[in-house]
């Protein structure tokens, strides 16, 4: 194979990866701070799909586009379901929190099939199959449009953790949440900003990858899965390893769908993930617990 | 100012508070003595509204605030001084300043008040944009007493703020106190320094297995034989 191939598909897997780094983004966040994992991350990506799908059809919106609106609903989506149904388990074991997100997620899935079948579904964009040539090496248009939104997002989402004080806030209840009690944060209010939070990053990314890929109700487990790989790769908790662990995972895949094949990709992330977890469990850019 | 009235606590059933009942009046340093685990610092939380009582009335200012959330209770202006400094380590100095002044009551003169603090705590000054994780534990303290008055509180709620500090910063710590009471601030003191806290108090508790067994004045709680021989070693 041509080396202008190799650099070909580490360009795409950076940018598809900067997307799923979008993603796990919204994983990591919800667990950095309410700590409770989001089990139907996945399923929300696919909802995501499915809204921009469906604004496509209606008003010819280019997935890309909507992904602002799809995350500012989905923030207050994640706002709501917080303060209602999750915010109750916070403080209960972690295999009841497990048992509310999984069966958030069987909902979602089952709610799509039933609305939308099982059938895949696409969106053909204008500039779906156009690419940039950069002398011997094409890169897919869709794709940069998808990672450049997915890294303004990304960096909105930095520039709010950083300058804002909520965002000071709620780096604060999950630096120390006793701290946050004694100086009188509104932690529960807080809990809801970063899953509103953590949904509009799995919104926007689920809404960029429907320019980017076929969808169907049944990929939301494997979303959720590869969200999950990402971040523990990266370091749960740490908002710069889940976007390096995006690229990583991105990488990796896209390299071991032309060096093998496209079905062994699954194989090579998750051997990624047995090998960080061996030598260094608390991820690439973790903390290690004291 | 504050009235505690019968307040029970339990975690679980484990009974930490039994009927405790004390005043802090307007403009008092209030002392509670005890030994660990006698239930001083789940006093300090029950009030806080950390824990929940089980029983019990915790008036401030006339209004039972017992049960409420600590963000409502902070609001009202009851202030604390946490156990353990719990401080942001991540967070500059800055931001845990910031922090402090979250709540309704004290946006207003944010900036003002963090003048203010800057200038009372110099050391805080040249440490502004350090994480607080990296300051010693005295300027922890500093910042956790800093953190706590940008929230203009009105009765603050120490709770050991000279544990585990130099012999010089404790003094500090406990002179920092005296001047905050002199301009006003009503203060409810846990300290395991008991003759110092009960030398700088004017009325004090002694607090045994989660109930009040003793009370007075600070001067009469030193003289008392049986606080000399538990608390003092005399």
């Amino acid at each position: 194979m041509s080396f202008s191939l190799y650099v070909e598909v580490l360009i795409q897997g950076v940018l598809t990866g900067l997307v799923y780094g979008l993603m796990a983004l919204g994983l990591s966040v919800i667990f950095g701070v309410v700590r409770v994992v989001n089990f139907a991350h996945g399923e929300f990506a696919v909802l995501a799909m499915y809204a921009a799908f469906i604004l496509f059809g209606l008003f010819h919106l280019d997935p890309i586009v909507a992904s602002l609106p799809i995350a500012a609903a989905f923030f207050v989506v994640g706002y709501m379901l917080q303060r209602t149904v999750v915010q109750p388990f916070v403080t209960r074991p972690q295999h009841e929190q497990f048992i509310l997100l999984v069966g958030l997620s069987i909902v979602i899935v089952n709610a799509l099939l039933l609305t939308f079948g099982p059938e895949s579904k696409h969106t053909d964009l204008s500039y779906s199959f156009d690419s940039y040539s950069l002398g011997a090496v094409l890169v897919d248009k869709a794709r940069v449009y998808g990672a450049a939104a997915a890294l303004v997002v990304t960096t909105a989402l930095f520039a709010f953790f950083r300058y804002t004080l909520t965002g000071a806030a709620i780096r604060a209840a999950a630096d120390n949440l006793t701290g946050a009690a004694v100086v009188g944060l509104d932690v529960k209010r807080l809990y809801a900003i970063s899953f509103g939070v953590g949904l509009a990053c799995v919104g926007a990314a689920g809404s960029i990858m429907m320019a980017l890929t076929d969808m169907t109700p049944m990929l939301g487990p494997s979303l959720t899965l590869l969200a999950f790989t990402i971040v523990i790769v990266g370091g749960l908790g740490s908002m710069a390893g889940a976007l390096f662990g995006g690229m990583l995972i991105g990488v990796a895949e896209a390299l071991a769908s032309v060096i093998a094949s496209p079905s062994i990709k699954s194989m090579v992330s998750f051997s990624l993930l047995v090998l960080v977890l061996a030598l260094r469990p608390q991820g690439l850019f973790g903390k290690a617990e004291a | 100012m504050l009235v505690v009235e019968n307040l029970d606590l339990c975690y679980g059933d484990a009974q930490a508070l039994a009927g405790v009942s004390l005043e802090v009046r307007q403009g008092a340093v209030v002392a509670i003595v005890g030994a660990n685990g006698a239930g001083k610092t789940s006093l300090i939380r029950a009030i806080a509204g950390i824990l929940k009582p089980k029983r019990g009335r915790i008036l401030f200012r006339g209004q039972n605030i017992a049960g409420l959330e600590s963000h409502r209770v902070c609001n009202l202006g009851i202030g604390q001084v946490a156990e353990g400094r719990q401080v942001f380590p991540t967070l500059t100095v800055h931001e845990n300043l910031l922090m402090g002044a979250m709540i309704p009551r004290a946006k207003k003169r944010r900036a003002e008040n963090l003048d203010r603090m800057l200038a009372l705590f110099p050391r805080l000054r040249e440490r502004t944009g350090q994480a607080a994780g990296t300051l010693s534990g005295g300027e922890q303290q500093m910042l956790a007493i800093a953190r706590c008055l940008m929230g203009e509180p009105e009765l603050v709620m120490f709770d050991e703020p000279s544990l585990g500090l130099s012999p010089a910063m404790a003094q500090a710590v406990l002179d920092t106190i005296v001047d905050l009471n002199r301009q006003g601030l009503s203060c409810l003191l846990v300290e395991q320094n008991v003759a110092a806290s009960l030398e700088l108090a004017s009325d004090a508790y002694v607090l045994e297995n989660g109930a009040i067994t003793l009370s007075g004045t600070g001067a009469a709680l030193l003289a008392d034989d049986r606080v000399r021989q538990a608390y003092l070693g005399m």
